[in-house]
């Protein structure tokens, strides 16, 4: 039996969730401490939060707090919500962007960090779109150790080509030599961008899931509050978003440290929003591919379900 | 009301080979002419969505063997390789991993289903039991596949999961090496589980045979949980009716399923996963896939390790012996006011376990925890059983066609 009112009801129930969702935006824009304490259900469910923030200022007492954060210390603020090209039905890369972040990697993440990733790919046209030429000059620029030994038995390097992996640092040829000097190793960037997330707590992670109001970019959130959560000039190994603020990186990147060419002002919030852009990519280079797809699967799917609908009213109706 | 196969094949070939092997027979019994009563609402529609699940986790999942590495070095790149050079290799991963999450979310709402119409008792205890069977299985395969990208959550998560097995006494320890290969998760345990996670799928398909066999004997449960008295009055033919409306409902479904693998495909899995396996660094918070996070936190509320396996799993062999905890002789909620009351609470309670399954355990987490598992005992365990001699229920129709025009559907025409 299709019960009409019910159907009825459905177009008023996606207005109230998108209304919710639209409320749950707005909170983001608020640079308020995680939102979930604020979530008023009576339940145990909800206990957590008080007790954990009641907790936080007597584990921190026995620790330095940073003379001019010691406000935040108690407190560990969500990231701040960015505005992403990438974000949304048809978001997807802006190019001149990722060549920029491309750019930070080379000069300044690529000391530390590894980027498995082909040469090949910066080819990418939805993604950093260099042309052939560029990507076999930037990979002869590196040397790489042969696969296999030469006729002579030994193991040599050679320039890149574009098939080759983006070697591992000079500086740091394996996680283990890297490890020593920072005390952790740094990780592999190809898959950071979806490695990292922050929790978005009750009731946000319900409407991050919904339509219009879907928000799939905590990673990218969490690379940018980090590279600009060094506010302590006191300590530089202090991150505001860091989870318990030490982190093993020292402040990477400032004002200046890289030369853009294209006119965009070399400040470190555009650093930040470009290189965390560049790393989405690197991360997920198949997203403008997929979401392409993804609407053509949408309007297929939904117009098939329609006409089904409709034949099955019609051969329903004979028996009613 | 089957094995009346009513079919007569028009060529002489077709009754050349149904005499034969009378297959086509079969299907036309079991899918065209089989009687469908006719008040199905669409939560009836999940049986088939079910079924297409199945045959498409196998499908993305043959894809993706022919890519993937089980070896724990390689097993991790071997993934980001299907998600990066493999041609559309990012939508079968996607699809697959996306598809367990919708396979399970489909198996809950035909589990709710059967629990709020009754459909497990007499006559259909059997084909229940095999439904409980069916749903262990895929827990275990979606346990296994999980395991397999060697991310950080599936390393652990396979940690705390083969750990469950030293909590039985005396040969405990002895049990987990063997399902290890070795001393700790290693190689030898992800080689094994890969070809575990190939060969259940199949092992599922056989239950699913089976369960749709006793279903095709017994007939289906429906709403109003009144068996069918009139075959010409209290149902339709399978096809095209239910072939149609569980059409819609797959396609419906499959809109859902499209928007998480296109536009949400990491929302369901854990970001610690696209770190690879470490043996050396532990998560701060491991935490199984949704779907298993209600039995995760009944797991985690019980003090005792072997009382926790123990409720864990009877939280889930629990379920098979429904048909007889259930002592009421009507089937349907819709006649039992009290017990609708408990099958939402019920259903709230399930939910509430999941949500303190994914979070960190604190005093007040494990408290409500305790809570609410001994609720969701007490669901099966005391109020099942005594509903059934003390809840006063609404009076039945007479037959499912009664139910029909008393639910004032238009009675214009006469069935065909």
């Amino acid at each position: 039996m299709i019960r009409f009112k019910n159907i009825a009801l459905a177009p008023a129930a996606v207005a109230v969730l998108l209304a919710l969702g639209a409320v749950s935006r707005a909170d983001d824009a608020a640079p308020a401490p995680a939102a979930p304490a604020a979530a008023p259900a009576p339940s145990a469910a909800t206990a957590p939060t008080p007790a954990k923030a009641a907790a936080a200022p007597n584990a921190n007492q026995g620790a330095p707090t940073p003379g001019d954060n010691a406000a935040d210390e108690a407190s560990q603020p969500s990231p701040p919500r960015q505005s992403w090209s990438f974000s949304g039905f048809f978001g997807g890369y802006d190019q001149a962007q990722l060549q920029r972040g491309f750019k930070i990697y080379r000069e300044i993440c690529g000391n530390c960090h590894r980027l498995s990733i082909p040469f090949r790919t910066l080819s990418d046209p939805s993604g950093p779109g260099f042309s052939e030429a560029q990507i076999k000059a930037l990979a002869a620029t590196y040397q790489v150790t042969n696969d296999t030994p030469n006729d002579k038995g030994e193991i040599f390097k050679r320039p890149g080509i574009p098939s080759d992996l983006i070697p591992p640092p000079d500086a740091y040829p394996n996680p283990e030599a890297a490890a020593a000097t920072f005390g952790k190793e740094p990780p592999d960037m190809w898959v950071l961008a979806k490695a990292r997330k922050y929790e978005r707590g009750f009731p946000w992670f319900i409407f991050d899931a919904l339509p219009f109001v879907q928000y799939q970019e905590v990673g990218a959130d969490y690379i940018h509050a980090i590279l600009t959560g060094y506010t302590n000039s006191k300590d530089p190994s202090w991150n505001l978003y860091f989870p318990g603020h030490k982190i093993a990186m020292p402040q990477p990147i400032a004002d200046d440290a890289v030369e853009y060419t294209d006119g965009t002002p070399a400040k470190l919030d555009n650093y930040a929003q470009d290189v965390t852009a560049f790393l989405y990519w690197a991360a997920e280079p198949t997203l403008v591919e997929r979401k392409k797809t993804g609407l053509r699967v949408m309007i297929f799917l939904i117009v098939f379900a329609g006409l089904l609908y409709l034949v099955k009213k019609k051969v329903w109706a004979k028996i009613h | 009301m089957s094995g009346s196969s009513t079919y007569v094949p028009k060529s002489a070939l077709g009754r050349w080979f149904e005499n034969r092997l009378p297959i086509v027979g079969l299907v036309h019994s079991s899918f065209v002419v089989f009687p469908v009563p006719r008040n199905l609402n669409y939560m009836w529609t999940f049986g088939a969505i079910l079924s297409f699940m199945l045959v498409a986790q196998i499908v993305t999942g043959v894809v993706l063997a022919m890519h993937y590495t089980p070896e724990s070095t390689m097993a991790f790149s071997s993934v980001e390789h299907i998600m990066r050079d493999v041609n559309y290799g990012w939508l079968m991963r996607y699809l697959h991993s996306n598809g367990a999450s919708m396979f399970f979310l489909a198996v809950y709402m035909h589990i709710f289903r059967g629990i709020y119409y009754g459909s497990y008792k007499a006559p259909r205890e059997v084909l229940w039991i095999l439904g409980v069977i069916i749903y262990l299985l895929m827990m275990a395969t979606a346990f296994m596949g999980y395991v397999l990208p060697w991310g950080q959550m599936s390393f652990w998560g396979a940690t705390v999961i083969t750990n469950l097995f030293t909590a039985i006494p005396v040969v405990g320890k002895s049990v987990a090496i063997w399902l290890w290969g070795g001393y700790a998760i290693d190689n030898a345990t992800l080689n094994r589980f890969f070809s575990l996670h190939y060969l259940l799928p199949f092992m599922i398909a056989g239950v699913v045979g089976l369960h749709v066999w006793a279903l095709h004997v017994v007939g289906q449960n429906n709403p109003d949980g009144v068996e069918v008295k009139n075959v010409e009055r209290d149902t339709v033919a399978f096809t095209p009716y239910a072939t149609l409306k569980d059409a819609f409902g797959l396609a419906v479904f499959l809109i859902v399923y499209a928007w998480f693998v296109f536009y949400i495909p990491n929302y369901l899995g854990d970001a610690d996963n696209y770190n690879n396996a470490n043996p050396l660094v532990t998560p701060a918070h491991i935490v199984p896939e949704w779907y298993l996070l209600p039995f995760y936190a009944i797991l985690r509320a019980i003090p005792n390790k072997l009382l926790g396996v123990v409720c864990l799993f009877g939280a889930i062999a629990l379920l098979a012996f429904l048909p007889w905890l259930d002592t009421s002789p009507v089937k349907s909620a819709k006649y039992r006011p009290v017990f609708r009351v408990f099958f939402w609470a019920f259903v709230a309670d399930c939910i509430g376990l999941g949500w303190l399954g994914s979070q960190e355990v604190s005093d007040s987490t494990t408290l409500a925890a305790r809570l609410l598992a001994f609720c969701y005992f007490a669901f099966f365990l005391v109020v099942l059983p005594l509903l059934g001699l003390f809840e006063k229920t609404k009076p039945l129709p007479a037959s499912i066609a009664d139910a029909v025009l008393a639910s004032g559907a238009p009675a214009a025409q006469p069935a065909e």
